[in-house]
């Protein structure tokens, strides 16, 4: 039988590029169809508010793993074919779309009400008046929570790992089948994780203070 | 498309996914409890306790949030009996479920805890109350209805991710529907199925956070 070495731990190590991929894939992805969204919730056409309404209240009122299910097992009957990657970077980015979508739509409603209408009053066109006045100043409040919200996509991406894409979660699973040493093998995972997310969770709370002492003077 | 949806074998599994349903209502309303109650515990020790206490709390709290549930599932599934701690698959779920929680209710309570102005814990013990009841009413109350609405989606964040526990076949209604998939091969209809009872779970859940609320801690305030 195997035992927990080195070779075992590079193998996992490797793994992480796999869930720092699909992490990065989530997050582009998902930021596109947050914009999206964030935009729609907060437009004053009605039809667009309630379909990113619908939206969003499928993707955060059903487990990510069901989604992930239905995608990876869905496609297939739809008479698409999909491996593991398609399925969990399409079930990442629908989700991370529907929460980041609903942080910014939050952000973008916190910028006060008179730097909309001066927009208006300076007859700025839609664009605009998104691009060069609300988004932008949208953008400061949103920096903090998006940062910690990249700690929850990284930790989704683990969910791959039941549809058997090789990330981290994945490849200790296969170590510890050969090795039996499940405390030594599922700590290295954790630390990895931890090593990954600590980071950036430090990042978002000094941010998130920052902010909130600019706020203060 | 040239699919031919079958409902008809998911329907007639009702009672089996009657019963994952209601684990899984079981194991989640479990963990809100003992998840709620540590975290009061270590929101108290972290406002309060003695510095290497506080050390403790902080790096449980850290630990929790930088990994994965599933990492921390297979952990206390699969680590904690080769250490000689043996408990099923329902147990190890509950456990792991609780103190997930536990980690992200305490930084929220902790806020709620910071937001009580220091005049109201001196109005407390102006009026001789004893540090318990400080704590309880003057403080941990008001701290709860400040954060409720973050603490109770929170939970339902908790119900919607305990789906992972399937994975240990924990019997609730993802290791249901992981069954009849396997027997029925009908997965996209299974799936489906069961995501909408998650949603109806998700939606009753609020329901009751918000009746709750009515019942409990619908009094007024300055604010």
């Amino acid at each position: 039988m195997r035992s927990f070495g080195f070779p075992e731990f590079l193998f996992i190590l490797e793994a992480a590029k796999w869930t720092v991929a699909l992490s990065l894939i989530a997050f582009i992805g998902g930021a596109l169809v947050g914009l999206l969204v964030a935009l729609a919730r907060v437009s004053e056409n009605g039809l667009a508010q309630r379909t990113a309404g619908v939206f969003i209240q499928i993707f955060q009122g059903t487990p990510l793993l069901l989604q992930l299910f239905l995608i990876f097992f869905g496609a297939p009957v739809l008479g698409f074919d999909i491996n593991p990657w398609v399925a969990a970077g399409i079930a990442l980015v629908l989700n991370s779309g529907a929460f980041l979508g609903e942080i910014w739509r939050g952000c973008i409603q916190a910028i006060p009400r008179g730097q909309w209408e001066a927009a208006e009053a300076l007859s700025l066109s839609y664009v605009a008046r998104m691009r060069d006045v609300i988004l932008p100043q949208a953008f400061k409040i949103a920096l903090p929570p998006t940062v910690g919200y990249l700690v929850q996509i990284i930790k989704g991406t683990s969910l791959a790992a039941i549809i058997g894409f090789t990330e981290i979660t994945r490849a200790g699973q296969i170590i510890n089948n050969a090795t039996f040493q499940p405390l030594l093998v599922f700590s290295v995972v954790a630390a990895i994780y931890f090593v990954l997310c600590w980071p950036l969770s430090l990042l978002a709370a000094r941010m998130e203070r920052r902010r909130a002492a600019a706020l203060a003077r | 498309m040239n699919y031919d949806f079958q409902f008809g074998p998911v329907f007639e599994a009702w009672p089996q996914l009657l019963k994952g349903t209601w684990i899984t209502i079981e194991l989640s309303l479990l963990a809100m409890v003992f998840g709620l109650v540590l975290a009061i515990v270590c929101a108290w020790g972290k406002t309060s306790g003695p510095a290497p206490l506080r050390w403790v709390i902080n790096a449980y709290i850290e630990l929790i949030r930088n990994t994965p549930f599933l990492v921390q599932l297979f952990f206390f599934f699969f680590a904690l009996p080769a250490l000689g701690l043996r408990w099923s698959a329902h147990t190890a779920a509950l456990v792991a479920m609780a103190v997930n929680l536990g980690a992200y209710a305490t930084e929220i309570i902790r806020a709620g805890i910071e937001s009580i102005p220091k005049g109201q814990i001196e109005a407390g013990l102006a009026l001789n109350l004893k540090r318990h009841e400080i704590f309880r009413f003057v403080i941990l109350k008001p701290a709860l209805k400040a954060i409720y609405p973050a603490l109770t989606s929170q939970f339902i964040l908790l119900m919607l991710s305990s789906a992972v526990v399937s994975v240990i076949s924990a019997d609730d209604l993802t290791s249901v529907a992981a069954n009849l998939q396997s027997q029925t091969f009908r997965s996209f209809e299974i799936y489906i199925v069961v995501a909408l009872i998650y949603l109806v779970l998700a939606l009753g859940f609020s329901g009751l956070f918000r009746v709750i609320y009515a019942r409990t801690l619908n009094y007024p305030d300055r604010r």
